[in-house]
C-alpha cells in the first residue's frame, strides 16, 4: 500500500444517507479508500453495509451525500455505469445464471457486444494469470461454490476495475481455497487496484486488510487499523458492547448415545446430488458433534436423512434413543424428541407468507400437544409463539406477523427458539449462524451448549469452522458424501479439517467410518 | 410418385393444423424464457383471430389484417403485463383471467360478423415450382403465413442462442435477481417478451380464421391455445421441438377428422378427445425426466419479481 499525503483517494464517500421507509439504513456514512488499499467494511446484520456498497455500485441511489471517484465527483446511475467508471462488484449470493456456460455468464456481466470466441480466450487467459482457473464452457449448475466464485471475480478483472467490492466472500471457502483467493487480492493490490472487503470473519480481517471502516445502525462509528485491534476489539466496536464468548462447561462424556447411524448409504434422486456412502457416527447425550464440509458435499441428503424426509432402507440405519427410525417420517421422529433447524430459513425452516404463530404451530403441534382433536389450539399455539420471541428475543412488531418480515438473524433465532423449546432429546442444527450478526451467533451458541449441557444430543453442520471449534466437542468433516471419523476438539487442528474438506486425506479408513468411543 | 398423391391432401391439412400452433407456441416460448408464464394464449389467439378477420373483412388487406392480429394480441399481452410485470398479480390467475377476459371479447368484437365468409388468405404460386408433383403443392404452394411460421422459428432461434440480446433475456428468465444485480432491466425485458408473445398468438389466431376456415365463429380456438402452452413444455423449451410438436399435434387432429371421414366405429367425441389425450400423455411421459426439464426449464417461470435493491 502505498499511501502518502495528500494522495487522492480512488473512492471517497462523502455524507452519504439512504432512508428505507421506517428505517435510516445509512445515516450520513464517510468513506476513503486509497488506490492499492485493502479496505474492511465491518458492521452487523441491518448496519447498512449491503445498503451502502449497492450506493456505490449504483444499484440502489442515496438520498444523499457525494460519491467523489479519484478526486471528481460522479454519478452512478446504474451497475452499467460504475462497472464502466471502473468498479467491479462479487455477491455474497452470487448473482449467476445456473443453466448458462461459464462463457454466457461473463458475457452477461459485460457491456456491449462480445466476440464469444476471443472472450473465451480472455478468460482461460486472465483466470490463470491470477491462479483463478476456469473452464469456460463448463455449465455453471455443474460447478462447485468456489468455482462459481472465481467466475465472479474473472468477470470483474476482465473489466479491469480500479476498486473491486466483495461481499462476503469467504462464507463459501474451505481455508485453502481462501487463503488461495487472499494471495489473488494481494496481488491486485499490489498492481494499484483498490478492495472494499466486506466479512463477518475478523481473524481474516486482521490477515488481510490495511484499514477497516466500522458501521453500526447505519452509522460511521470509526475507522481503524485492523492489524492493530484484536478480534474481539473489533467485533466489540462492530456491536457496541462486549462481547462473552459462549461458555463450555466441560461435559460428561459418559452420556448414553442418542443418535446412532450405522453404514447409512442413499443415492441421491436428483441430478448432481451427492451419494450418501456408508456413514457413520454417534452422538452422545451431552455432547455436540460438529460436521465440517465444504457445501454440496452431502449435507443436504445427510440432513434430509437424518430428518426424516428422505427415508433409509433399513430401518437399523439410525436409531434414536436405541429405536430403529430409518424408515419413519419427520413427523414421527420428532414424536421420539428429534427437533431440526434446516439450512434453509425461509422456505424450508418456515413458510415464509405465514405468522409467527403457523409456524410455531407446524413444527411444534405434537410436541407442544397444540392439537385439539384435529383443531388448532390457539391460545396455546400464540403462547407457544410468544414464549419463543421472548426467551430467544426475537425481534419482531408481533407474533402474528410473517415470517418473512423478519430479518435473517431474527428468523434463525426464532426458529432455533422453536426447537429448542420443545425439548428436544437430540437436535439437529445445519449452520446455525449463517448470515447472523456476533450478537445473535453468540446467543445461539451459548443456547446449543445450555441444551448439550441438560443432556440433549447436539449435531451442528457448519461451514464456518470457527463457529464448530467455538462449540463443538468432536468434529468429523464430510466429504463427497463419506465422513470422516470424528475427532476430539484437542485433537485435530484447522489445516488438518481443511485437507479433509478438500477430500483428499483421511478417508480411506474403511470408508470413512467413525468410531466413537 | 403418383402412388403417394393421396398423402397431398393429407398433408396441406397437417400444415394448415399446425401454423396456427408454430405461431402461438414459438410466441409463448420466448415469454416463458424470459420467466413469465401467460396462460392467456387462448384469449390472445381469440381475440387476434376476430381483429384478423374485421380487419381483413373492412380493408380487403390481408398484410393489414395479419398486422392487427398481432397488434391486438400485444395489447392484449401489454395488460396481461401490466397486471402482472407492474402490478405484481399472480401470472396463473392473471393468465387464467386473460383467456376468459379473450373469449368473451372476441365474441363481443365478432357478434356482427359470424358466418360472413372472407377469401380464404392466397397461396404463393412460385412460377414452376409449384406444378412440381408431390412437393410442388407441398413446399412451394403455401400461404405466406405457413412460411413466416418456419422463419419465425428460426429466427427466434438464432435470437436466442446466438445474439447477446438473446442471451440476456434467457438470463433474465434463468434468475432475475442476478440479472437485475447486474444491472438489466428485467422488467422492460420481460414486457417485450411477453408481447412478442402476444403478437405471435395474435398471428396464429388470425391464420385460423383467414387460412384454416376463412371465417369467424366464436370460441374458433376451440382449446389450440391450450395446446399451444403444452407444446412448449413438450419441446423442453427448445424452438425447434416446438415446430416439431406442433406438426405432431397438428397430425393427430387431422388424423382424427380423417377417421371420422372414413367412418371408424368410434364415437366422434372420443376422436375429438385425441390431440388433449396425447398432449396430457407427452407431458406425463416427458415430466418422468425431472432433470431434462430442469435444464433447459427458465427458472424463474411464473415468479414474481420484486426489484428489492
Amino acid at each position: 500500500m502505498n499511501e502518502t499525503e495528500g494522495a487522492v483517494p480512488q473512492l471517497e464517500l462523502r455524507g452519504i444517507t439512504k432512508a428505507y421507509p421506517g428505517c435510516l439504513a445509512n445515516d450520513h456514512i464517510d468513506l476513503k479508500i486509497m488506490p492499492g488499499e485493502i479496505h474492511a467494511l465491518l458492521g452487523e446484520n441491518g448496519a447498512g453495509k449491503s445498503t451502502l456498497v449497492k450506493i456505490i455500485y449504483g444499484v440502489l441511489q442515496a438520498d444523499d451525500g457525494d460519491i467523489i471517484w479519484a478526486g471528481t465527483p460522479v454519478a452512478i446511475a446504474n451497475p452499467h455505469s460504475a462497472r464502466k467508471t471502473g468498479i467491479g462488484m462479487v455477491f455474497q449470493h452470487f448473482s449467476l445464471f445456473e443453466a448458462m456456460t461459464v462463457t454466457e455468464n461473463i458475457a452477461l456481466g459485460m457491456s456491449g457486444r462480445q466476440d464469444m470466441k476471443v472472450l473465451e480466450r480472455d478468460i482461460v487467459q486472465v483466470s490463470n494469470s491470477y491462479g483463478l482457473p476456469l473452464e469456460p464452457n463448463r455449465q455453471v449448475h455443474t460447478l462447485s461454490v468456489g468455482e462459481k466464485q472465481r467466475i465472479e471475480i474473472v468477470r470483474c478483472l476482465l473489466q479491469k476495475p480500479k476498486l473491486l467490492i466483495m461481499d462476503e466472500p469467504t462464507s463459501v471457502l474451505t481455508p485453502q481455497e481462501a487463503e488461495k483467493m487472499f494471495e489473488t487480492l494481494r496481488r491486485l493490490s499490489d498492481e494499484g487496484v483498490s478492495i472494499l472487503y466486506i466479512s463477518h470473519k475478523l481473524d481474516e480481517i486482521k490477515a488481510l486488510c490495511h484499514k477497516a471502516t466500522i458501521l453500526r445502525g447505519g452509522k460511521y462509528i470509526s475507522e481503524c487499523d485492523p492489524t492493530q485491534e484484536t478480534a474481539k476489539s473489533l467485533a466489540e466496536m462492530m456491536i457496541g458492547t462486549n462481547l462473552q464468548a459462549p461458555e463450555h462447561h466441560e461435559t460428561s462424556k459418559g452420556g448414553r448415545v442418542r443418535l446412532k447411524v450405522r453404514n447409512l448409504s442413499i443415492d441421491a434422486d436428483v441430478e448432481f446430488g451427492i451419494n450418501l456412502s456408508a456413514i457413520n457416527f454417534d452422538v452422545r447425550g451431552g455432547e455436540i458433534l460438529g460436521i465440517a464440509g465444504v457445501a454440496g458435499n452431502g449435507q443436504i441428503e445427510l440432513l434430509a436423512a437424518l430428518s426424516g424426509e428422505t427415508t433409509s432402507r433399513d430401518a437399523e440405519t439410525i436409531t434414536l434413543d436405541d429405536k430403529a427410525v430409518g424408515q419413519l417420517g419427520p413427523n414421527s421422529r420428532r414424536d421420539l424428541g428429534l427437533a431440526f433447524v434446516p439450512e434453509d430459513r425461509l422456505g424450508h425452516g418456515s413458510v415464509p407468507e405465514m405468522m409467527l404463530t403457523e409456524n410455531a404451530f407446524l413444527s411444534g403441534f405434537r410436541r407442544m400437544s397444540l392439537l385439539n382433536g384435529g383443531f388448532i389450539n390457539n391460545g396455546g399455539t400464540s403462547d407457544y409463539a410468544s414464549d419463543i420471541v421472548q426467551k430467544f428475543d426475537v425481534r419482531t412488531p408481533g407474533i402474528y406477523h410473517t415470517a418473512n418480515s423478519l430479518s435473517g438473524g431474527n428468523l434463525q433465532k426464532f426458529i432455533v427458539g422453536r426447537e429448542v423449546l420443545q425439548k428436544p432429546n437430540v437436535i439437529i442444527v445445519a449452520h446455525p449462524t449463517w448470515g447472523v450478526d456476533a450478537g445473535a451467533a453468540a446467543f445461539i451458541h451459548q443456547t446449543l451448549i445450555d441444551l448439550a449441557e441438560n443432556g440433549a444430543a447436539v449435531l451442528v453442520v457448519s461451514q464456518d469452522l470457527d463457529e464448530l471449534f467455538a462449540i463443538s466437542d468432536r468434529i468429523a468433516v464430510i466429504a463427497e458424501g463419506r465422513l470422516s471419523v470424528g475427532r476430539e476438539l484437542s485433537e485435530i487442528t484447522i489445516e488438518e479439517i481443511g485437507l479433509l474438506m478438500g477430500g483428499t486425506q483421511g478417508m480411506g479408513e474403511a470408508g470413512g467410518v467413525s468410531d466413537v468411543a | 410418385m403418383s402412388g403417394f398423391d393421396w398423402m397431398v391432401p393429407v398433408i396441406l391439412t397437417v400444415i394448415t393444423a399446425a401454423t396456427p400452433l408454430v405461431f402461438a407456441g414459438i410466441g409463448e416460448l420466448v415469454t416463458e424464457k424470459s420467466g413469465v408464464l401467460n396462460l392467456g394464449v387462448e384469449g390472445m389467439m381469440l381475440v387476434g383471430a376476430v381483429s384478423g378477420f374485421i380487419a381483413a373483412l373492412v380493408t380487403g388487406n390481408y398484410f393489414l389484417a395479419v398486422c392487427a392480429a398481432a397488434f391486438a394480441g400485444a395489447v392484449m399481452a401489454f395488460l396481461f403485463g401490466v397486471l402482472t410485470l407492474s402490478l405484481m398479480a399472480n401470472q396463473v390467475a392473471t393468465g387464467l383471467a386473460l383467456t376468459l377476459f379473450g373469449v368473451g371479447l372476441s365474441a363481443l368484437m365478432g357478434q356482427e360478423f359470424v358466418g360472413e365468409p372472407v377469401t380464404a388468405l392466397s397461396k404463393l404460386n412460385i412460377a414452376g415450382l409449384s406444378d412440381l408433383p408431390f412437393i410442388g403443392p407441398i413446399l412451394f404452394a403455401q400461404d405466406a403465413l405457413v412460411y413466416l411460421s418456419f422463419a419465425m422459428v428460426a429466427i427466434v432461434s438464432w435470437f436466442l442462442y446466438k445474439t447477446k440480446a438473446g442471451l440476456v433475456l434467457r438470463a433474465v428468465g434463468d434468475s432475475h435477481d442476478a440479472a437485475h444485480s447486474i444491472g438489466y432491466p428485467v422488467i422492460a425485458i420481460r414486457y417485450l417478451a411477453v408481447m412478442f408473445g402476444g403478437a405471435m398468438s395474435g398471428i396464429g389466431g388470425a391464420y385460423l380464421s383467414l387460412a384454416y376456415t376463412p371465417m369467424w365463429a366464436e370460441n374458433m380456438t376451440a382449446g389450440r391455445g391450450w395446446i399451444a402452452l403444452a407444446l412448449i413444455v413438450f419441446a423442453t423449451w427448445k424452438p425447434g421441438l416446438v415446430l416439431v410438436g406442433a406438426y405432431m399435434f397438428g397430425g393427430i387432429t387431422i388424423l382424427q377428422l380423417h377417421a371420422q371421414a372414413a367412418g371408424l366405429n368410434v364415437p366422434s367425441q372420443v376422436l375429438s378427445m385425441l390431440p388433449y389425450l396425447a398432449t396430457i400423455l407427452v407431458l406425463v411421459l416427458i415430466s418422468k425426466d425431472e432433470s431434462r426439464i430442469r435444464k433447459h426449464a427458465p427458472a424463474c417461470i411464473g415468479k414474481i419479481f420484486h426489484p428489492a435493491a
